[in-house]
């Protein structure tokens, strides 16, 4: 699952340069810009990707060492 | 005065949050700069939104969109959601850890200790702060416009060449002294709870701002519609084939002025006789705004073709009706080809020229305090203009239209290397170490991408409705050509809104400025006390009552040069911000080589820190200092190059010198246990 939120992270890379609505001038909702809303849906992203990342990728290991070494130092 | 009047309550308001928080402080250093690693998830994720959400997220992202249309959302604000967000998990949580485990406070601590060499400090020390201080510049700057805009006519008889209102220079210093005086005696505790308050004061009323302003333009569909209508080029990042027909047509006609113009000065002012003058001026239909009677004559003198220059002259024409700078060789083509609209763009524009509409009796005719009417007996005529007006009014008639411009696709790629600097933010590693455990770290991670929309979005479409907002009951453009983009967002603000909720306001928006100079100003005390005076005197020279006015002081210092700056040529805010970014992600790889890739070397550290440092003072030399905002490397964003650059120096060099011992390597990347 780590590799798949990583792979996530590529993903909306990519569909960050949405090259594909350049000359696209939509009002979406007769207000919203396409590539605009497409860029909010990026950023909506981005915090679905992260959120997954602290379930699937979170560095507990090294959390973990940081506080033992902490609590053996002080 | 209305809106004054509620931003110095803000300001007094938010000292005494500084005040209760110093009283928490608990008198050593360590609890001054890393508030004793006790910031929770929600302190955390405010204190490090509130310090990267800083002028250029309001100011300068209303006044990019404004320029360059809703291109601006997908150049820095989507792709901050990612890479910021990612910079917190992959390198925040590893350095917190080996913060915590080795008592750094600062990012130069970490890197002697993980280069095992003292001199990198040497070289980074200026390096960091003197690309600190552009990133304050920004805020203190942005602060003062922000202040003297909304604040035009607040008194009657004071400051009349600043409007009447609060100087910008006055604006900074206030700013300036206020989150001085909160640093000064909160220290990181008082910075992070002033930061979650800002933070939350200016996402409210960013909302605000908002919802008044699309209200005003008469709902938000009504407002993009407008700018379908006048400005489509704005909503895409190409241009309208009707925004290219406009300009060419708006050339042309500025052409005519321009060639009548030289034309007429060649003939000693008479190329139109008294009868002729008269005629035009009777027959003119346009607005009778600015030097029109000229653009009259023009039209007159092209009409019964009246104008005859060579083509030499024809150019030479336009480059002193636009103000710009004469070259001193011309080009071959300059006796054979017109100029275009692009090429004549080229040339640099003396941008102190508008100065002299100040005394230009037709430009200057109706300028005043703006709250007196300009005739008391035809009130319908408004009020008395302002200077900022009556510059923009003399910009408008007299300069050239504005070209409309693509964004470039390989610029636009090539953004994505500019929120790497998050990476090597000095005061963003300390706010790091402040975190009290790494769950910490969880809120941040997840909700900055969303944070960045819900303050940027709005910011966005206010920039692009306000090329298209026209002043009421007329087709009249509100905002006229070659407006500052800097002042957009306080501009809106002072339109749309009463007083007292323009006050408000506008204190969201220095909110936002002071809770990311307020970081930056205790970093850079910070990093001098410990990597320069402790580092050197020793810990026993200095008590810790000693190293906090050190501290202090130099942070005094430091914002008095930053100050001084603020008060020379200003720069678009968006553009020095982007230079600033530029520089920080150019040292991108050192940080991320530091933690993930053991190979790397002092020598390979030195070589990477050298050619990205090298490259950006040549970048920044070669794009005028700033002041030209679309210069480009190989077609990309500078930063493209120099990140690259910059790695690959540093990987050649760590490959071609002596590894670092396997015991000092084990302190950094510990073995994994089986288990």
């Amino acid at each position: 699952m780590r590799y798949v939120v990583w792979l996530l992270v590529v993903a909306l890379i990519i569909l960050h340069q949405d090259l594909w609505y350049w000359d696209d001038r939509t009002l979406v909702g007769g207000f919203m810009p396409i590539t605009l809303l497409w860029q909010a849906g990026i950023s909506v992203g981005a915090g679905l990707v992260w959120f997954l990342a602290t379930i699937f990728a979170w560095p507990s290991d090294l959390i973990e060492e940081a506080q033992q070494e902490s609590e053996g130092g002080e | 005065m209305v809106p004054l009047i509620v931003i110095c309550v803000y300001l007094v308001l938010l000292l005494a949050l500084g005040i209760f928080a110093s009283m928490l402080f608990r008198g050593s250093s360590k609890d001054y700069m890393l508030a004793s690693h006790s910031i929770g998830p929600f302190l955390l994720l405010m204190s490090l939104f509130g310090t990267t959400m800083t002028a250029f997220a309001l100011v300068g992202s209303t006044g990019e969109a404004y320029a360059e249309g809703v291109g601006v959302y997908g150049l820095l604000a989507s792709s901050s959601g990612i890479i910021h967000s990612l910079c917190f998990f992959v390198l925040g949580i590893k350095l917190w850890s080996l913060g915590k485990k080795y008592g750094y406070t600062t990012q130069i601590q970490f890197f002697r200790d993980r280069l095992q060499s003292d001199k990198i400090g040497i070289l980074l020390f200026p390096i960091l702060v003197g690309l600190v201080i552009p990133y304050l510049l920004i805020g203190v700057m942005a602060s003062g416009t922000v202040v003297s805009a909304v604040s035009e006519g607040a008194f009657t008889n004071m400051f009349a060449e600043y409007d009447y209102g609060v100087p910008n220079w006055l604006g900074s210093l206030v700013i300036s002294i206020v989150v001085l005086i909160y640093v000064f005696f909160g220290g990181m505790r008082g910075t992070a709870w002033a930061n979650a308050f800002q933070t939350i004061v200016f996402m409210i009323l960013g909302i605000i701002t908002f919802w008044v302003i699309s209200d005003n333009l008469g709902g938000v569909q009504a407002a993009s519609e407008a700018v379908e209508k006048r400005n489509p080029s704005k909503l895409m990042r190409s241009v309208a084939e009707s925004d290219e027909q406009k300009y060419e047509k708006a050339f042309a006609t500025w052409q005519s002025l321009a060639e009548y113009n030289y034309a007429n000065k060649k003939a000693n002012g008479e190329l139109l006789t008294p009868e002729q003058k008269e005629k035009a001026i009777a027959d003119y239909k346009g607005p009778p705004i600015g030097n029109w009677k000229a653009r009259a004559e023009a039209n007159f003198a092209v009409a019964s073709n009246l104008i005859d220059l060579s083509i030499a002259e024809k150019n030479d024409a336009y480059i002193e009706q636009d103000d710009r700078i004469m070259p001193k060789e011309k080009p071959q083509w300059w006796d054979k080809e017109v100029m275009t609209g692009h090429e004549l763009n080229e040339y640099q524009r003396n941008e102190d020229a508008v100065l002299a509409a100040y005394t230009d009796p037709i430009y200057n005719k109706n300028m005043g305090h703006p709250n007196d009417l300009i005739n008391p007996d035809k009130p319908e005529l408004g009020t008395k203009w302002t200077r900022k007006r009556t510059a923009g009014v003399y910009r408008a008639t007299k300069w050239s239209p504005e070209e409309p411009r693509a964004m470039s696709m390989l610029v636009f790629i090539t953004y994505m290397f500019i929120p790497l600097s998050v990476g090597m933010f000095p005061h963003l590693f300390q706010h790091w170490l402040t975190a009290k455990n790494a769950q910490s770290f969880k809120l941040p991670v997840v909700a900055h991408p969303l944070f960045i929309a819900i303050v940027w979005i709005p910011c966005v479409l206010v920039g692009v409705w306000a090329t298209s907002a026209v002043v009421p009951g007329t087709e009249r453009a509100l905002i006229p050509p070659h407006f500052n983009p800097n002042a957009v967002l306080p501009f809106m603000v002072a339109n749309m809104s009463g007083p007292f909720l323009s006050g408000l306001l506008t204190a969201g928006v220095l909110a936002a400025i002071m809770s990311s100079l307020d970081s930056q100003f205790l970093c850079i005390g910070t990093m001098f006390t410990e990597d320069i005076v402790v580092h050197y005197g020793g810990k026993k020279r200095f008590t810790d009552k000693q190293v906090l006015i050190i501290a202090r002081c130099f942070i005094i210092a430091i914002v008095a040069v930053t100050y001084i700056l603020s008060l020379y040529e200003p720069r678009r805010v968006f553009t020095l911000g982007v230079w600033t970014f530029s520089g920080f992600s150019s040292l991108f790889p050192l940080v991320f080589a530091a933690l993930y890739w053991k190979r790397l070397t002092k020598a390979g550290a030195y070589a990477c820190v050298i050619t990205a440092i090298s490259l950006w003072c040549l970048f920044f030399y070669m794009s005028d200092m700033a002041l030209n905002p679309h210069f480009t490397v190989f077609g990309m964003m500078p930063v493209a190059t120099m990140v690259p650059a910059a790695a690959v120096a540093m990987i050649v060099v760590s490959l071609m010198t002596q590894p670092p011992s396997e015991e000092h390597l084990e302190r950094f990347f510990p073995k994994k246990s089986s288990s």
